[in-house]
């Protein structure tokens, strides 16, 4: 049998070591084959992925917490004291072979349920959830294992929107979701899923089952980065505060701040020592009931509220902005449009265009397209141009942003938002600024308020309004492999991370 | 780099109420070595260590350590107690303890040291050899030899 398995202890110099060695030993009496990742303080080497991959079952003999444990997810895996795994370790080694052989990945934090994604993403993404790392290092180590499972949302979401535009023409998302396209009303949609063919045909099907797919967009990076903090009590208060961040209107950061948040949450109940009575319930009933409650109605009060208030503000204010210079507007609009992304602010932007679509002002539409497809394009560029500066998830998101950028989904451009936010959404703000501006200056129209590149024999002046785009496109590139250039610090590589025993001396 | 291990940091007849008191008795070696610049802080950090987990395992050892800002050089001291002493495993006291001084910003070739050093504890015949060695000389040697390969 091949075994995989990790050894951690909290000062690092000895106990994890000694059950490494233990655990070697017991393995090859027993006839198996057994690799050990000792994060320790000399550094730990990480077991190759395809050793990995390879394994029959994993083993971890820890005291403290296993990092980037995300890596075996899905395999059969025993969870021990490293003492255990030194006083006995051919007993583990037993409860390893019936792990395996029933194939159990119930163990806590393996079994994703998005088991294969972890399998493809997770060698290529070197996240670093150290517990002993810096607030900022592991913040980002939250974000990208959030991130690597929302990607494939993203790509199969948006691609299945974008090919059901392109079989069925853009008022394909209206025959769907209802309202009118070239002056065509479709009432409130398809009501009754059962007749959704019928209406809308099979491009309606690819539509609603993309538009689906990218509802869970926000639930599931909420959800998973409550995941990469407090392991699997963590999912039920993140997604349901990334559903919310959905109902409230808040957008993928809203559902960043609430997974974060249910993250800390389950981190602080788990931290309330209990009665050995109420310990079995607490993973299972207390901690997501607990959490969940609390996150919520952070969520709904605190966070909801005040968005709801913004987004008022923000219409009121580009109502009033109306008579302006155009291209002043334009410059807005793209600002707004790149910000979030399908958020709050983005959303009061796309309806400004609406609302001057409806009421006869083609010019504000078109900006307000234009300056949602540079960001999907622009940071697809970027992956193509500056590899290097990105994870191997970030680049497969790069070559499905270059489809969804063109059909005006912005959405395509969140996973690279999400993952590092300072860096990424002022330079998309920058690029779909110049896009929007450009946009107004050429005077480009639009008559359809989505479908991207695919409707271009509806927007007016369309040569000039390609070259805004590209502008915009290459503008948002540039920035961002700037951004991501400098500040930006080279991983530490297997830097010692034990508990500083010098701070228990202060405290006592 | 000095040796891990010298004749005046093991001590074949250590005798000791209790760990603390064993651990502090091995830690003035060090100390008089000139290993460990501040004996209670280094106590400190050890017993801080030792209050998150007992460090004794199965077998009658006892492994009190710590990386510490008050270790100059990672450090092996050494001590058999005839009579035993507690380190906290579940099968009874320790007669074996090694005192592990780790300096606290070590880079990864002390830490390689320290780590085949633990390796080796495990093995039932290092114990046996260290259980029968005769005097501080012997000792000295059998962890050169099966440590560091000397």
């Amino acid at each position: 049998m091949k075994i995989v398995a990790v050894t951690s202890c909290p000062t690092g110099i000895a106990h994890t070591y000694m059950a490494a060695e233990a655990l070697e030993q017991a393995a090859k009496d027993a006839g198996h084959e057994l690799k050990v990742e000792t994060q320790g303080a000399a550094g730990a080497e990480p077991l190759p992925p395809e050793d990995i991959a390879n394994a029959d079952a994993v083993v971890f003999a820890a005291d403290v917490e296993v990092r980037n444990r995300e890596r075996f997810a899905g395999k059969p895996l025993v969870q021990t004291s490293v003492k255990r795994a030194i006083n006995d370790a051919p007993g583990v080694l037993a409860e390893v072979e019936t792990a395996a052989e029933r194939g159990v990945t119930a163990a806590p934090a393996t079994a994703g349920p998005a088991e294969s994604v972890v399998a493809d993403t997770a060698p290529a993404m070197a996240t670093k959830v150290d517990q002993q790392a810096h607030l900022g290092v592991r913040l980002r180590g939250w974000l990208m294992t959030g991130v690597s499972y929302m990607i494939p949302f993203v790509a199969a979401g948006g691609i299945l929107i974008a090919l059901a535009f392109l079989l069925g023409g853009p008022e394909v998302a209206n025959k769907v979701n209802g309202g009118t396209f070239e002056g065509v009303d479709y009432g409130q949609g398809v009501a009754d899923l059962s007749k959704l063919v019928v209406q809308a045909g099979w491009a309606g099907l690819l539509f609603k089952i993309g538009a689906t797919a990218f509802f869970m967009l926000v639930p599931i990076l909420a959800g998973f980065i409550a995941y990469a903090m407090a392991d699997r009590p963590g999912l039920v208060p993140g997604i349901v505060a990334g559903l919310l961040a959905n109902e409230i209107g808040a957008g993928f950061l809203g559902g960043l701040v609430g997974g974060l948040l249910a993250g800390a949450i389950v981190m602080a109940i788990k931290r309330v020592k209990v009665p050995r009575g109420v310990a079995g319930i607490m993973p299972v009933v207390v901690i997501p009931l607990v959490s969940a409650l609390v996150v919520g109605a952070l969520m709904l009060v605190v966070v909801g509220q005040p968005i709801a208030a913004a987004t008022e503000g923000l219409t009121n204010w580009l109502n009033g902005l109306s008579g302006t210079n155009a291209v002043v507007l334009g410059v807005l609009i793209g600002l707004m449009m790149a910000f979030d992304m399908g958020g709050p602010v983005n959303k009061v932007a796309y309806a400004f265009g609406l609302a001057s679509l409806a009421s006869g002002n083609l010019e504000v539409m078109a900006a307000v397209m234009a300056a949602g497809m540079t960001p999907p394009l622009g940071l697809a560029l970027a992956t193509v141009v500056r590899p290097k500066l990105f994870t191997g998830a970030e680049r497969q998101a790069g070559e499905a942003a270059w489809l969804l950028g063109a059909s005006f989904i912005t959405e395509g451009a969140i996973p690279f938002a999400a993952a590092d936010p300072i860096r990424v959404i002022p330079s998309l703000m920058l690029g779909s600024a110049v896009t929007g501006g450009l946009s107004m200056v050429f005077g480009s129209t639009s008559r359809a308020p989505h479908g991207g590149i695919w409707v271009i024999g509806l927007v007016g002046r369309p040569l000039l309004y390609l070259v805004a785009i590209v502008a915009g496109t290459l503008v948002t590139a540039v920035a961002v492999v700037v951004a991501k250039s400098i500040g930006r610090r080279v991983p530490a590589e297997a830097e010692p991370a034990v508990v500083p025993t010098g701070t228990a001396t202060a405290s006592r | 780099m000095a040796d891990l291990i010298t004749p005046d940091l093991v001590d074949l007849d250590l005798t000791a109420v209790d760990r603390h008191q064993a651990t502090r008795s091995l830690a003035e070696r060090l100390q008089a070595a000139g290993r460990v610049t501040d004996l209670d802080g280094f106590l400190a950090d050890v017993r801080a260590r030792e209050a998150q987990m007992p460090t004794g395992i199965e077998g009658g050892i006892g492994i009190p350590h710590a990386r510490s800002a008050h270790v100059t050089e990672p450090t092996l001291g050494f001590g058999r107690s005839a009579a035993g002493i507690d380190f906290g495993s579940d099968d009874g006291p320790a007669d074996l303890i090694f005192l592990i001084a780790a300096p606290e910003g070590g880079g990864a070739e002390h830490m390689n040291i320290l780590a085949s050093l633990a390796r080796r504890l495990i093995h039932a015949s290092f114990k046996e050899a260290l259980r029968t060695a005769p005097d501080p000389e012997a000792v000295v040697n059998l962890v050169k030899k099966e440590v560091l390969g000397q």
